[in-house]
C-alpha cells in the first residue's frame, strides 16, 4: 500500500503523489512515515525531506524550510514555508 | 465650429489614446490569468493550515492559549491594515477599498476606540492621509517588487506581530478587495489579530493525534504562519483584483474612445462636405457672373 504524500508551500502545491516512505526532519528528530502511520503532527526544522518512491529505491531529496508535517488517515502532508527544488 | 485641421488632430489623438487603453486592457487580461492561477495555487496551503488551526485551537484554549489567539484582553486600540494597489488605471478599486477603510474607522471611532492605520500599497496613502493624517502607523512599500509574493507577506506579518507584541494595538483588521470577477471586487474586512478561532472541520473522526513537541508549541509556531498566510492571501486578492478592475476600466475606456472617434468623424465629414459645398457655390456663382 502506498503512502499519499503532499508537499505544499504558500505559493503552490509542490507534490501530490503516492510514495513508499518519506523521511521528514522533525523538530525533535527525523522520522520516517510509512503507510498506516498513526495520526501525528510535528513542526519541522530546516532540512531535507527524503522521498522513497518504492521500497529500496534511492531517495529523492527536497530541501525545505520552516513549517510542519501532519500525518492523518489521508496520508502525510508537509506544509513548508519554502521549498528549494 | 472647430476647423477641419483641429478636428483631424483631435481624431488622431483620441485614436492613439484608444491604442494605449486597448494595449493596457490586453496586458491586464493576460496578467489576470496569471494572478488567478497564483491565487488558485495558494489555496491548498491556506486550507490545510486553516484545518490544522481549527483542530488545534479547539484543544488549546483557555488560559494557556497564546496571546496571538487569545488577544490582549482589551479591544481599545484597533489597527486597520489597508491593502491597496501600487498603480492606478484600475477604475474605482482603490477608492472602494479606501471608502471601506474609512467606514470601518468611523465606526470604531464612534464606539470610542482608537484607530491606527497600517498601509500596504501606494494608492491608499494619499486619500487616507487626507482624513487621518496623524494616525498612520506605517506605510509598507510593495512598489519595489513586481509581484508582491510570500516574502512581502511575511515581512508585513512579522512587523504586525512585532507591533502586537510591543503592545501597540489590541486588534488588527485586514481590509482588502476580494476578487469575484473582472467586474466585481468587493472590499472586505477580516479580523487578523487576535486570530479568530476557525470554525468547523472539527469533525474529522478525531483519532488521537500525537503532537511533537506539544500542542501549545505547535500552535505557537502555527499562529504567525497563519497570519502570514492571511496577509499573503490578501496580496494575491489585490493582485487579481487590480488586473480585473484594470481590464474592465480599460475596456470601458477603449469603448468610449471608439464612440468619441465615431462622433468626431461624423462631425469632420459634415464640415468637410459643407466646405466643399460652399466652394462649389462660389465657383458656380463666379462662372455665372462671367
Amino acid at each position: 500500500m502506498p503512502l499519499h504524500f503532499e508537499l505544499v508551500t504558500p505559493e503552490r502545491q509542490v507534490r501530490s503523489e503516492d510514495v513508499h516512505m518519506v523521511v521528514v526532519p522533525g523538530a525533535e528528530g527525523e522520522f520516517g512515515v510509512l503507510e498506516g502511520h498513526a495520526p501525528f503532527m510535528s513542526t519541522i526544522r530546516d532540512g531535507v525531506v527524503q522521498v522513497y518512491k518504492t521500497d529500496g529505491a534511492a531517495a529523492e531529496e527536497i530541501q525545505v524550510r520552516g513549517g510542519f508535517a501532519e500525518v492523518s488517515e489521508n496520508g502525510l502532508s508537509v506544509l513548508a514555508e519554502h521549498v528549494e527544488t | 465650429m472647430a476647423s477641419l485641421k483641429e478636428l483631424k488632430d483631435r481624431i488622431g489623438s483620441v485614436k492613439s489614446t484608444q491604442k494605449i487603453t486597448k494595449a493596457k486592457q490586453m496586458v491586464a487580461a493576460a496578467k489576470l490569468r496569471k494572478a488567478q492561477a497564483a491565487a488558485e495555487a495558494a489555496r491548498p496551503y491556506a486550507e490545510r493550515l486553516g484545518a490544522v488551526m481549527a483542530s488545534l485551537a479547539g484543544k488549546v484554549s483557555g488560559d494557556s492559549a497564546p496571546k496571538l489567539l487569545a488577544g490582549t484582553g482589551s479591544d481599545k486600540r484597533h489597527l486597520l491594515v489597508v491593502v491597496n494597489t501600487d498603480k492606478g488605471l484600475c477604475g474605482g478599486l482603490n477608492a472602494n477599498v479606501v471608502k471601506e477603510a474609512k467606514k470601518q474607522a468611523q465606526k470604531l471611532i464612534a464606539e470610542g476606540k482608537d484607530v491606527v492605520f497600517y498601509l500596504v500599497g501606494k494608492k491608499g496613502r494619499a486619500p487616507i492621509k487626507r482624513d487621518y493624517a496623524g494616525s498612520i502607523e506605517k506605510h509598507f512599500d510593495t512598489s519595489t517588487v513586481k509581484n508582491p509574493g510570500f516574502e512581502e507577506a511575511a515581512a508585513v506579518a512579522d512587523e504586525l506581530i512585532a507591533l502586537f507584541e510591543d503592545g501597540k494595538f489590541d486588534v488588527a483588521h485586514l481590509i482588502y478587495p476580494t476578487f469575484q470577477s473582472a467586474l466585481v471586487q468587493n472590499p472586505t474586512t477580516t479580523q487578523l489579530i487576535p486570530v479568530p478561532a476557525p470554525e468547523g472541520s472539527e469533525s474529522a473522526g478525531d483519532a488521537v493525534v500525537e503532537y511533537e513537541p506539544g500542542e501549545e508549541e505547535i500552535l505557537e509556531e502555527l499562529l504567525p504562519r497563519y497570519v502570514k498566510t492571511q496577509v499573503f492571501g490578501a496580496l494575491l486578492e489585490i493582485g487579481a483584483s487590480e488586473q480585473g478592475a484594470s481590464m474592465t476600466a480599460m475596456d470601458n475606456a477603449t469603448r468610449n474612445a471608439g464612440d468619441l472617434i465615431n462622433k468626431l468623424t461624423i462631425q469632420y465629414n459634415r464640415s468637410r462636405q459643407a466646405a466643399i459645398t460652399t466652394e462649389l457655390i462660389e465657383i458656380i456663382a463666379g462662372a455665372e457672373a462671367l
